[in-house]
């Protein structure tokens, strides 16, 4: 009864959100105002309705309602209750629903807030926002609908929407449990991460295809949803963090990212998304670039829809197979139409999307954005390329291949290195107009420093050639930053008296973007740094051990000491957890307790590292096997990863720098970031 | 006389199983010391990172947990004391389970041209937009240049520029 109100609700937003998409078109085409604004609070009625049928699907699932299928599939009587609630994106319909949940929200949040400044864009915004919406929340009504219910019927058991005829309610004493890797706190908080980035890059793409639609297409439609590109960038970056920790957590081989498809998948976005938010620059500064911006967040959309595809669909086999089911010609279907529909919009206005200006300069800051933008699409090349190619192969050889790490490693390693160097020039050129010798002139002095670095680098830490090169370039862009940033605050403290401290601090915060931009680069220099580490020094060493005996790896001393074996019936885990002392150089460093957990529900294992974390490296240590009668023996993997914890260190300064780049200018800030940026494009120069 | 013959069959029997039983040794270590000293774990592991796992997909063999993979790992060990190579033991796991045990494709040329391909469209792409974009105009002008920023290079325009503005 309940899961049946729960359908009926989902069908009720998937009409309200028909309705609005009609309403908002034919209000547009009749300028018949009331039905726009119908439209508008239609849309806005969607996200209640979608809160209530998320609601009701929560209560099935901590309220251990197994006749549903899908709770049947993703809870059991031992999970915790938080867990039963997250258990709603553990599971295909499930993560659809709240995919729509999340649209719903973004598309009111746009929409609820000073929406009259844009009554020109509206409909339009509504009308992409809603058929996006309609799209998904069509999944759940017509293939994945969460509140399908079990019957016993003389065939067997079945799920259907509407109980069969000579069937009656079946209901399971238990339920089959969340798969144990979807409840490590990381997966429990990256799919929202990862969703809500994805669905927030829905927002600019409404209003670019609303600025296509209307023949607006000046800046307005980028400074309305500038905002917008900067958060959605933001979940869609903490998403991707959050799915390497919880890969170098729990999938236990050491590392934190395996180049699997569906991990591509979330990366393809953001790689257009980066590239979007620095191409948007030029257009913003220069008024040049506006049909590559509107294919940036056709594409940067249809890489959203791509990746939820891929996820859901289970086209691509990988470790993100436990959501596998028949909607991917759908899918295909709707980024074709989307892919259509917006390159048509693009031609249709091709002439009223023509640069205002014309570049002046190989070496000014747009040239060298545009050649960023060339590297990113460069690395999203390889990386579609990777994930479609066993398709081809399959399609026209008949052979199924694997394309994993080796091939993403050696194809884009040098388009890496080649965006890091960029950061480090980038910063130094001026829009406009930058010449060799200016820019040799900005330069000199952070080269001379970066080679004096990498020289000391050389004489204490290695002599591998391509660390070295990494090494380089990362103090290279490091000491450019730290210059520009010194700079600024100097000339502050000059001309306002401040401190440098009080300095830096209003540096930041009256040029947040450029500043924030910063912090972003001086992030991705630390991750870098961990990146060169586990990519360049990682030792490993695998061995079995008696109680007492030892392994030796890279200066560390592990010694194995015993392993226990206990049952927590409660939470439904076995739990079996070894006991390692480690040295270095004769001294205890502390007990590692790598273990292996048993869900009973799901039969399935957890394997948890035991890691022992520095600046310097992570000593990273896996129980394989063990002896289970004598306990006197066990097999341990152990991985030395030196400077990793830069990786995740750098993440976090990436988080803070965009929030701060994305945080809202006060009104006075505004008006005063204007005037600068007047000023600054009448005289071209390096400062902006 | 019947116990008399067990009592010999079993006097004979004893040591015909004795000299079957050292046989069977001898045969064993020599099997073994032709095969050498069993691999380290490292070793089975160097190649297992090669290959994928061929029921996990996506999952190398060194770090697949799976019963199955194990197994396939005991394997690798087996052929590595048999004195096969690591190109031989790839090549075996290619024709049990296919390509796709592999974790580069193997037809690599094919895997990096399209790629290549495509950058280089892009590069020659944004070479011939560099040079759209330097040319100079004689109907953009920085009057026109709504952002003020685009200084004509054509030395008869920015004079006839100068002119217009010292008219006005």
């Amino acid at each position: 009864m309940i899961a049946n109100f729960g359908f009926g609700v989902l069908v009720v937003s998937f009409l309200v959100t028909l309705y609005s998409v009609f309403a908002a078109i034919y209000g547009d085409r009749t300028k018949n105002a009331a039905m726009v604004e119908s439209a508008r609070r239609a849309m806005l009625l969607t996200w209640p309705l979608l809160t209530l049928t998320a609601g009701i699907l929560i209560y099935l699932l901590v309220n251990n309602h197994y006749e549903v299928q899908f709770v049947y599939e993703v809870t059991s009587r031992s999970m915790p209750t938080y867990l039963k609630i997250t258990a709603w994106w553990g599971g295909q319909s499930g993560s659809l629903l709240f995919w729509s949940w999340l649209m719903s929200a973004f598309a009111s949040l746009v929409t609820l807030r000073k929406w009259d400044r844009d009554r020109e864009f509206l409909p339009w915004v509504i009308v992409v926002a809603c058929v996006t919406m309609a799209f998904f929340i069509g999944m759940n009504v017509f293939f994945e609908n969460p509140f399908m219910q079990l019957y016993q019927t003389f065939d067997g058991i079945k799920p259907a929407t509407f109980q069969p005829a000579d069937a009656v309610l079946f209901t399971p004493a238990d339920g089959q449990g969340l798969n144990p890797l979807l409840r490590h706190p990381g997966m429990i908080i990256h799919p929202p991460m990862l969703y809500l980035g994805f669905v927030s890059f829905v927002i600019p793409y409404a209003f670019a295809m609303a600025a296509l639609i209307t023949g607006r297409t000046d800046d307005r439609w980028i400074r309305l949803t500038r905002r917008w590109t900067l958060w959605a960038w933001l979940f869609l970056s903490f998403g991707l963090v959050l799915g390497g920790r919880w890969a170098y957590d729990v999938l236990g081989w050491g590392g934190y990212w395996g180049w699997d498809p569906v991990e591509i998948a979330a990366f393809m976005p953001w790689l257009t998304g980066t590239a979007f938010l620095h191409s948007v620059m030029i257009q913003e500064k220069r008024g040049m670039l506006k049909h590559w911006n509107m294919i940036l967040v056709i594409l940067t959309y249809a890489l959203v829809i791509f990746g939820t595809f891929l996820t859901r669909s289970g086209v691509l086999s990988s470790v993100h197979s436990f959501a596998q089911s028949a909607i991917g010609p759908l899918f295909f279907a709707f980024i074709g139409f989307t892919l259509i529909t917006s390159a048509a919009l693009i031609i249709y206005r091709w002439d009223s999307l023509k640069s205002e200006t014309r570049m002046t300069s190989l070496l000014s800051r747009e040239a060298l954005f545009l050649l960023n933008n060339l590297l990113f699409m460069s690395i999203l090349v390889v990386c579609f390329w990777g994930v479609i190619y066993p398709l081809v192969s399959e399609l026209f050889t008949g052979q199924k291949v694997t394309v994993g790490p080796p091939f993403y490693e050696r194809a884009t390693s040098p388009l890496w290195a080649s965006l890091l160097f960029l950061m480090g020039v980038a910063p130094l050129s001026a829009w406009g107009h930058s010449t060799v010798k200016t820019l040799g002139r900005a330069m000199w002095k952070p080269i001379v420093g970066a080679i004096v670095i990498t020289a000391l680098i050389f004489a204490t830490y290695t002599q591998k050639v391509g660390a070295l090169i990494g090494f380089f370039i990362i103090a290279l862009v490091l000491l450019v930053t730290v210059y520009e940033y010194w700079r600024g605050a100097n000339a502050r403290q000059r001309s306002q008296g401040e401190n440098i401290f009080t300095a830096f601090w209003n540096l930041t915060g009256r040029n947040r973007r450029r500043y924030g931009g910063y912090i972003i680069h001086i992030s991705m220099m630390f991750m870098a740094i961990g990146i060169i580490g586990i990519e360049m020094f990682q030792s490993e060493t695998q061995g079995t051990l008696a109680q007492g005996q030892s392994l030796n790896i890279a200066g560390y001393e592990v010694r194995y000491n015993e392993i226990a074996s206990w049952d927590n019936m409660p939470a439904g885990v076995r739990y079996t957890r070894s006991s390692i002392d480690v040295y270095r150089d004769g001294e205890f460093l502390g007990e590692l307790n790598p273990r292996i957990d048993y869900y009973f529900d799901s039969q399935q294992t957890m394997t948890i590292p035991g890691n022992r974390s520095t600046l310097k490296d992570d000593l990273y240590i896996l129980l394989v096997d063990w002896e289970p009668v004598s306990s006197s023996g066990a097999t341990f993997k152990i991985y030395v990863n030196p400077l990793v914890n830069w990786l995740w260190l750098g993440s976090l300064l990436f988080l803070v720098g965009i929030v701060i780049a994305a945080w809202p200018e006060k009104e006075a800030e505004r008006v005063a970031a204007k005037a600068r940026v007047r000023a600054a494009t009448k005289q071209p120069s390096a400062a902006d | 006389m019947i116990k008399n013959l067990k009592a010999t069959s079993t006097s004979t029997k004893l040591p015909v199983a004795i000299l079957i039983a050292l046989a069977f040794t001898l045969t064993l270590t020599l099997i073994a010391s032709a095969q050498g000293p069993t691999p380290t774990d490292d070793e089975v592991n160097r190649i297992a990172k090669q290959l994928y796992c061929p029921v996990c997909e996506s999952t190398p063999l060194d770090v697949c947990p799976t019963e199955a993979c194990r197994q396939w790992r005991d394997l690798i060990r087996t052929q590595l004391a048999e004195g096969k190579s690591e190109e031989e033991i790839k090549q075996y796991f290619v024709e049990q389970y296919g390509a796709r045990a592999l974790a580069d494709p193997p037809n690599r040329l094919a895997s990096y041209l399209v790629p290549a391909i495509a950058i280089l469209f892009g590069v020659l792409l944004l070479a011939r937009g560099f040079q759209m974009w330097m040319k100079p105009s004689i109907t953009e002008t920085n009057a026109s240049d709504p952002r003020g920023e685009a200084k004509s290079v054509d030395p008869y325009v920015a004079k006839l520029e100068e002119e217009l503005k010292k008219q006005k």
